[in-house]
Formats: C-alpha cells, sequence, structure tokens
C-alpha cells in the first residue's frame, strides 16, 4: 500500500519545500527544452514546410531520412554532439561541453526533425485544400510557406508539444554533453537518472512525478488556448 | 498591374456606375485580352476530359459557359486561369501569356477562406498581388464596403456561411481590379437576395472594366449576365453564339434539351 | 471609408467599429499592432540568446571541471567538501561524474582539467602515455562483497578470494558493472587472484554495464551478489534484502588518486585552478574535510598522511 504512495508524497514534499535546488533544475530543464523548442521551430516548421511545397530532385529520400531521424535515439544524438564539442573535436575550442548550451545543441538535433516531419504532413494537407487558391492569387510555393504556417498553426502547436515532449523527457543526449553537473547541468532527468542510481527510487519517482505535473500544465494550457481560440478559426 | 499609386481607377472611387474602360485601354499592349485558345484536350489516366476545344475570349464582354453537370467547365476555367496544364492544344494570352499578378483572378465553386478575419483574407490577396503595405487595410475594407460585407470583416472567415464566404471571394477577387475574372458558379450557394446583390457586383466589376468569364446552372441567371454563351457537353464545345441567339435558337439538339432542362448525362 | 491608415497604433480598431454590432470576436493571441509584436519578438529573442548566452555569462565566475567517479559524487562527499574548497579559493568545481574508464577518457579529449578516479593502473597509465600529471594519492576506502542475507553459496566472513571461489562454484548469481569502472577493474582483479577465470559468460554472472546505484538496484531485485565500494553502498537507499557479507580483506583497499590534466597536451587546461584542488585536497585541511564526511555516522574515505 504505502510503497506506491511514496513517490507522491515525496513529490508533495518537494514542491511544498519550494526547495530552491528543485526550483533550479526546473528553470533549467524548461529554460533549455523551451529554448531548443523554438531554435527547432525556426528552423523545422520552414524546412518542413519547404519540403512539403517544393518539388526537386531526391525529395523523397530527403523525406524517408527525415523521418527516420525522428526514431533518433539520444543517447547517439548526445554521443554526436559530444564528439563535436570535445575540446578533441572540431568544435572544441568554443568550450560548450558540459554547458546548458550542449544541452540545447543535442535537444535541438534531437527534435528539429520531428518539428520538420510533423510540419510537412500539416503544410502538405493544407496545401491539398489551398493550393489552387493561392496559385490563382498568384502565390508560388516561398510565399506560401508563412501562409501556410500561420493557418496551420494550430496543428503546428501541436508539433512543437510533441517536441517539447521529447526533448524535455529525454535523458541520454544531455547526460552525455551536459554531465550532469550540479548547478550548472542538471536537469529534471538527468536529477531522476542520478537519485536512481542513488537507490532512492521514492525521490527519483517523486522527480517523476514534478515532471510530469509541469508537462501537464504546459500542455494543458496549450489546449486551453487552442480550444479557446480555434472554435473562430475552425 | 493595374493598380498604379493613380487615384483615378481606385476602388475607393469605383461605383457599379461608372463607364467601362475605353477599348483602346483594353487594346493596349500589356493587356492579357484576346485569349485564344485551340484545340485544347485535356486527359487525366487515359481519360480525355476536355476534348479539342476552340474559342477566344475578347475584352469588353461577359461570357458564360453553359453546360450540365460533369461537362468540363470548371476544368475549362482552370486551364484558362492556368492552374492547370493542357494535354494539347493551346492557350495564349495576348501579351504572350506573362501571367501577371493580381491581372486574372478566379473565384472558384468551393471558396477557400484562410484561417483569418475576412478583412485579412482580403488583405492577404492584396499583399500577394504586390500592394504596398500601407494602403491594404484601406482598399480591402473599401471593397467589403462595397459589397456589403463591412459587418463581417472582422469575423473569422471560416465560420462564415457558404453564401458569405462566396461573397468574400468575390470581393477579395475584386480588390485586385483584375483584367479577367473567372467565376465558377459564384450564386450557387446564395440565397435569392444575395444572388441578386452578387449579380449587381458582378455588373458592377463589369462596369468597372474587367472580362467576365462565369459558369452558371441558373438559367435565368445566364441570360442576364450574359453577352455570349459557350456550351459545353461531354467536354466538348458544342456551341459557342451571341447570347440572344443562345436563347432564342439553340443550334445543337444537346443545348436545346439543356435549356429545356431534360438533357440527360 | 473608414480611416484606419491614420490610427497612430496602425491598430485594427477601426474595424469593429465599422462593423457596428455588439459581439466582440476575440483577438488572435498574436498581436495585430505592429510594436506589440515586435515587443514579443524581441522578448522572445532575448529569452533564447540569454540561455545561448548562458555559458559564457557563467564564464565569469571562476571554475574548474573535475572528472570523477560515481562513488565520490553519489556517497555526498564533494556536495561536502567542495563547498569548502570554493569558500577557501574562490574556485567552484563542477563534477562530472563517470566510471574510471570514461572519466580519464574525458580526461584524456581535455574535457575535463582534474581527474579524481579510483584504478591505481589506469592512472599510471594515463600518466606514463602524457595525459594526466602530478598525481597525488588522495584518499582510499574500501570494497566491500554483498550478497543476499540467506547467503546460498555461504561466504559471509570468508577472506575475498575464498568467498569468490565459493562463489563461482555454486553458481549463485553475482552482478557485475562491466563498465571498466575502478569498482569493475577491482573486481576482474580479484578473480584473477583468486585463480578464476572472470566468468563472463556464465548465465548466473550478469554484466549490467551501468553504474555503481543501478548495478546495486539490479542486485537488490534479483538478491545476487556483487562487489561495491563502501561509500556508494552506505547512501544506498534500496538495500532491500542485500548485506555485506565480505569486507576487510587488505586486497580490499580502494586508493583514489588525483592528476592535472597535461596542460602541455591541452593548453586551455586550468592549470592553476587544478593545482589549487590538488593542493587543496592533500593539505590539512581538504584531509581534515575528507575524515569528517560521515555517512551514517560511519567514515567513508581515508585520506592519506603525506
Ligand atoms: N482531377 C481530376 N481527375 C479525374 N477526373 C476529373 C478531375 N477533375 C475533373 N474530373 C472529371 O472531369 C469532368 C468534368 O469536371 P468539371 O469539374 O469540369 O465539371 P463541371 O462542368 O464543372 O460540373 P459541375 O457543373 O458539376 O460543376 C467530371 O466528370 C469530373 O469527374
Ligand atoms: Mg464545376
Amino acid at each position: 500500500m504505502s510503497e506506491i504512495y511514496t513517490p507522491f508524497a515525496a513529490a508533495f514534499t518537494l514542491i511544498e519545500r519550494l526547495d530552491s535546488d528543485l526550483m533550479e533544475i526546473v528553470a533549467l530543464s524548461l529554460g533549455v527544452s523551451l529554448t531548443a523548442v523554438i531554435l527547432s521551430a525556426v528552423v523545422g516548421l520552414p524546412l518542413g514546410a519547404a519540403l512539403a511545397l517544393f518539388r526537386f530532385p531526391g525529395r523523397r529520400a530527403v523525406i524517408v531520412v527525415l523521418n527516420s531521424l525522428m526514431g533518433l535515439p539520444p543517447v547517439v544524438v548526445g554521443l554526436t554532439v559530444y564528439l563535436l564539442l570535445s575540446r578533441s573535436g572540431p568544435l572544441g575550442a568554443m568550450g560548450l561541453l558540459f554547458t546548458p548550451t550542449a544541452m540545447i545543441v543535442a535537444q535541438w538535433l534531437l527534435i528539429t526533425p520531428i518539428i520538420a516531419a510533423l510540419t510537412l504532413q500539416v503544410v502538405e494537407d493544407l496545401w491539398a485544400e489551398y493550393g489552387e487558391q493561392l496559385r490563382s492569387l498568384g502565390s508560388g510555393p516561398l510565399r506560401a510557406v508563412p501562409t501556410l504556417l500561420w493557418d496551420g498553426r494550430y496543428s503546428l502547436l501541436t508539433t512543437l508539444l510533441a517536441g517539447f515532449g521529447r526533448a524535455s523527457a529525454e535523458v541520454g543526449a544531455v547526460m552525455i554533453v551536459g554531465g550532469n553537473i550540479a548547478h550548472a547541468t542538471r536537469v529534471m532527468t538527468t536529477s531522476i537518472a542520478l537519485e536512481t542510481s542513488k537507490g532512492d527510487l521514492a525521490l527519483a519517482m517523486g522527480l517523476g512525478v514534478v515532471l510530469i505535473t509541469l508537462s501537464i500544465s504546459i500542455n494543458a494550457t496549450a489546449y486551453l488556448f487552442r480550444e479557446f481560440t480555434r472554435p473562430n478559426y475552425a | 498591374m493595374r493598380r498604379p499609386t493613380s487615384s483615378g481607377n481606385s476602388p475607393g472611387q469605383i461605383t457599379p456606375e461608372a463607364r467601362p474602360r475605353t477599348l483602346d485601354a483594353a487594346a493596349a499592349a500589356d493587356a492579357l485580352l484576346p485569349l485564344h485558345v485551340r484545340g485544347v484536350c485535356f486527359d487525366v489516366a487515359g481519360r480525355r476530359l476536355i476534348d479539342g476545344v476552340t474559342f477566344d475570349l475578347r475584352a469588353g464582354t461577359r461570357t458564360v459557359l453553359l453546360g450540365p453537370n460533369g461537362a468540363g467547365k470548371s476544368l475549362m476555367l482552370r486551364l484558362c486561369h492556368g492552374l492547370i496544364q493542357p494535354t494539347a492544344g493551346q492557350i495564349e494570352w495576348n501579351n504572350g501569356g506573362a501571367r501577371q499578378k493580381g491581372a486574372q483572378a478566379m473565384v472558384f465553386q468551393r471558396p477557400v477562406m484562410l484561417r483569418r478575419s475576412a478583412l485579412a483574407n482580403v488583405e492577404y490577396a492584396l499583399a500577394v498581388s504586390g500592394c504596398p503595405r500601407g494602403r491594404r487595410k484601406e482598399i480591402a475594407m473599401g471593397v467589403l464596403e462595397r459589397t456589403g460585407l463591412a459587418r463581417i470583416a472582422s469575423r473569422p472567415a471560416r465560420v462564415l456561411s457558404a453564401g458569405e464566404q462566396q461573397q468574400v471571394a468575390l470581393a477579395r477577387a475584386w480588390a485586385l481590379e483584375p483584367q479577367v475574372l473567372f467565376l465558377d458558379e459564384p450564386t450557387s450557394s446564395l440565397d435569392p437576395a444575395a444572388s441578386a446583390a452578387v449579380e449587381k457586383l458582378i455588373a458592377a466589376i463589369f462596369a468597372s472594366g474587367t472580362k467576365i468569364f462565369m459558369t452558371t446552372h441558373d438559367l435565368g441567371q445566364a441570360r442576364r449576365l450574359s453577352d455570349e454563351v459557350l456550351f459545353m457537353h461531354h467536354g466538348r464545345l458544342l456551341e459557342c453564339a451571341p447570347s440572344e441567339a443562345f436563347f432564342a435558337q439553340p443550334r445543337t439538339p444537346e443545348a436545346a434539351a439543356y435549356l429545356q432542362g431534360d438533357l440527360t448525362w | 471609408m473608414v480611416g484606419a491608415g491614420t490610427d497612430p497604433a496602425g491598430g485594427d480598431r477601426a474595424v469593429p467599429a465599422a462593423a457596428g454590432h455588439g459581439f466582440v470576436w476575440p483577438r488572435e493571441w498574436w498581436p495585430r499592432e505592429r510594436w506589440a509584436r515586435e515587443r514579443w519578438a524581441r522578448a522572445a529573442l532575448i529569452l533564447c540568446l540569454h540561455l545561448l548566452a548562458a555559458a559564457p555569462l557563467e564564464a565569469g565566475e571562476r571554475f574548474l571541471t573535475l572528472a570523477s567517479t560515481t562513488s565520490t559524487e553519489n556517497s555526498g562527499l564533494f556536495a561536502h567538501i567542495l563547498p569548502l574548497f570554493e569558500a577557501d579559493t574562490g574556485i567552484a568545481v563542477r563534477v562530472v561524474a563517470r566510471g574510471t574508464g570514461q572519466a580519464l577518457r574525458l580526461a584524456r579529449n581535455g574535457d575535463a582539467d582534474v581527474v579524481l578516479v579510483h584504478d591505481r593502473e589506469s592512472e599510471l597509465a594515463f600518466q606514463r602515455e602524457g595525459w594526466g600529471v602530478e598525481r597525488r594519492e588522495v584518499m582510499y576506502n574500501d570494497f566491500v562483497l554483498l550478497g543476499p542475507s540467506a547467503d546460498a553459496a555461504g561466504i559471509r566472513g570468508k577472506p575475498i578470494a575464498q568467498a569468490l571461489r565459493l562463489i563461482f562454484n555454486a553458481g549463485a548469481r553475482f552482478v557485475s558493472r562491466a563498465d571498466e569502472s575502478g569498482t569493475h577493474k577491482a573486481e576482474i582483479r580479484l578473480w584473477r587472484a583468486a585463480g578464476l577465470q572472470t566468468p563472463v559468460g556464465s548465465e548466473w554472472y550478469l554484466e549490467t554495464g551501468s553504474g555503481m546505484g543501478a548495478t546495486l538496484n539490479i542486485a537488490s531485485a534479483m538478491n545476487a551478489y556483487a562487489l561495491a565500494d563502501r561509500a556508494t553502498w552506505l547512501a544506498f537507499q534500496n538495500k532491500g534484502q542485500l548485506d555485506i557479507l565480505v569486507q576487510g580483506d587488505p586486497v580490499l583497499i580502494n586508493p583514489y588518486g588525483i592528476m592535472l590534466v597535461n596542460p602541455q597536451r591541452h593548453p586551455h587546461v586550468k592549470a592553476e585552478e587544478g593545482r589549487a584542488l590538488i593542493a587543496w585536497l592533500t593539505s590539512a585541511r581538504g584531509r581534515k574535510a575528507i575524515a569528517q564526511f560521515k555517512v551514517a555516522g560511519q567514515q567513508l574515505f581515508h585520506p592519506y598522511e603525506p
């Protein structure tokens, strides 16, 4: 009986105390993942839209690769970024390893393909509906990119949330490139891994509950926002 | 582009009573018309949907394309508008076929509204056609007022009724002041009053110098709005005649049957 | 015509006014006024840049990166002594905790300034190859052989070599870290010293390839034997049925050595800060701090007297 409640008790205690370490970890998690999502959106949305609208040789191959990259294992991404940012790697001189920046880069690599691939789908569907009208107005594919991104904004919001979910939930990549350094690069997921390895399963689960709660609140906010505004735009 | 920085022809001043542009203006070198359609065929998956159609579209007239469902009217409009390419034959504009933005516009059988307000839909069309940012709202609002749509200007376009959407689509097309306007059954989902309003609107657009090429299933409307009639059946152009002649004395039995209301597919 | 163009804010207020009906439709969340839009965009941009710039900003503080092992980090030793070091010197220490093998690899790539691990052989090799310099032995703790308190193989209180032979012969389940950590390397040495081949491939010998904590979680769940460092074991909170069965054998001593990553190989290494850390840990103050660190009333690490 009590075993299953311990994590919730632990989570509650953590939140109740407003533990400053916990707050720091939560803030870093959110900061890193949100930044990664924003940067991924900056690249992934136009990329996905362009792939949906432009026809060029090798397009299908690019789409297949993109779809496969959605399933990229975080550890592989982490290792790749590590090899790039390591002092012995090509970008070592920048000294970015074991910094939040490195974690943002890893998460960015991880979720940009997801956002691009889902955007591709959304924009392709929209283009099927809008294509003739937009071409009639004299809009080429390039001009259609921002239009369709804007008109697909509610579906694309879901895409961004999917990206955020993956970014904030992964542990492999940020562990490798961030190093789980206390007060510097420790985030929710790496803390959970750490507490698990210390055998403090209740605390680990408690952190997990906090993570899930955060994730639920973010998604709920987005959902409410969507539901509130969307009916007007059908 | 016909929308110079000038004042004389801005839509703010156009009224249904305005005189048509003089013919010498229409014949200017940059004019799109006349359009020559020569032996145009269109195939999909081995099926011939448009079969050897030949006709001319001249400036300064209203041409109505008639024919039963599935005759190929919508396809013909889209071929002329350049949205699809003919499998065989030529479609030649007077100025060599350069598709200038905003020089032709089309209102589709099922209008496509962007997910934004009605006003923003019109502004968007203006933006794409290269209208300077500062003038868009004014022009768009002007068009909506003249089309009696000002009261729905700020409403999300996609929740408007089908009829309202069709009127917004028409306003959006008019805002571009095209030389040629293609209309695919513009009143198919409108109530009688709205139909009458749209007819008046089309008359106004025509009066402002725009060539009208439209389809309709409303024969009364066709009579009222046409100078010449094209009649299609099974992808072929069967008749091409001045309006009075066509309605008084159709030359083909199919056209006669269609006018009688007993042409079966 | 509504004078929308003359509205100084470039706003859309003219439109609802012209609409002239009571119901106000919700605005779009993205403000249509240009100035508000720009403010939004600027705020988002600043947020991004701020986060991206987080690392350089923090670089204002003086810090060094220490590659070390999970035993020192997870037991809480660093949390106890490093604040004291920072108070004394103003240098913050960022600890990346990995197994000994991985920690040395990080150091070799130049991704750490100082490395504190526990495997004398690989430390000396690391130094011989010129990757590490100024090695000092800092402290030691010891390994313990854990097992289910039922102890099916009957090893309780036996010398370690005999205990391993008993496990081997009984084919009792044994969980190995198998991750080239100091503990894993010590385990291999112990099998060898007992006159046995490391039983890789035997179905009772499980290789987790994970850290000490993860391995202990598995051992606890499966009621298996395992070798662990005492620090991690004492701090570990998921002991289940596990118990210390063998300890105190002199070969179970687990010495920790510290080295500066060779600044000649990696010029960016913070040699000055690194030397400060090494000097402090081996100083009287550092030794006292290490000795004073206790978990459950037990001293976990024993500083070497010079
Ligand atoms: N993309 C397409 N692929 C296959 N067949 C098509 C395609 N587009 C149109 N058709 C066919 O071509 C024929 C003509 O279609 P079109 O839409 O031009 O008819 P229409 O004259 O506009 O009829 P309606 O009065 O019902 O609007 C129809 O039989 C239709 O099924
Ligand atoms: Mg049709």
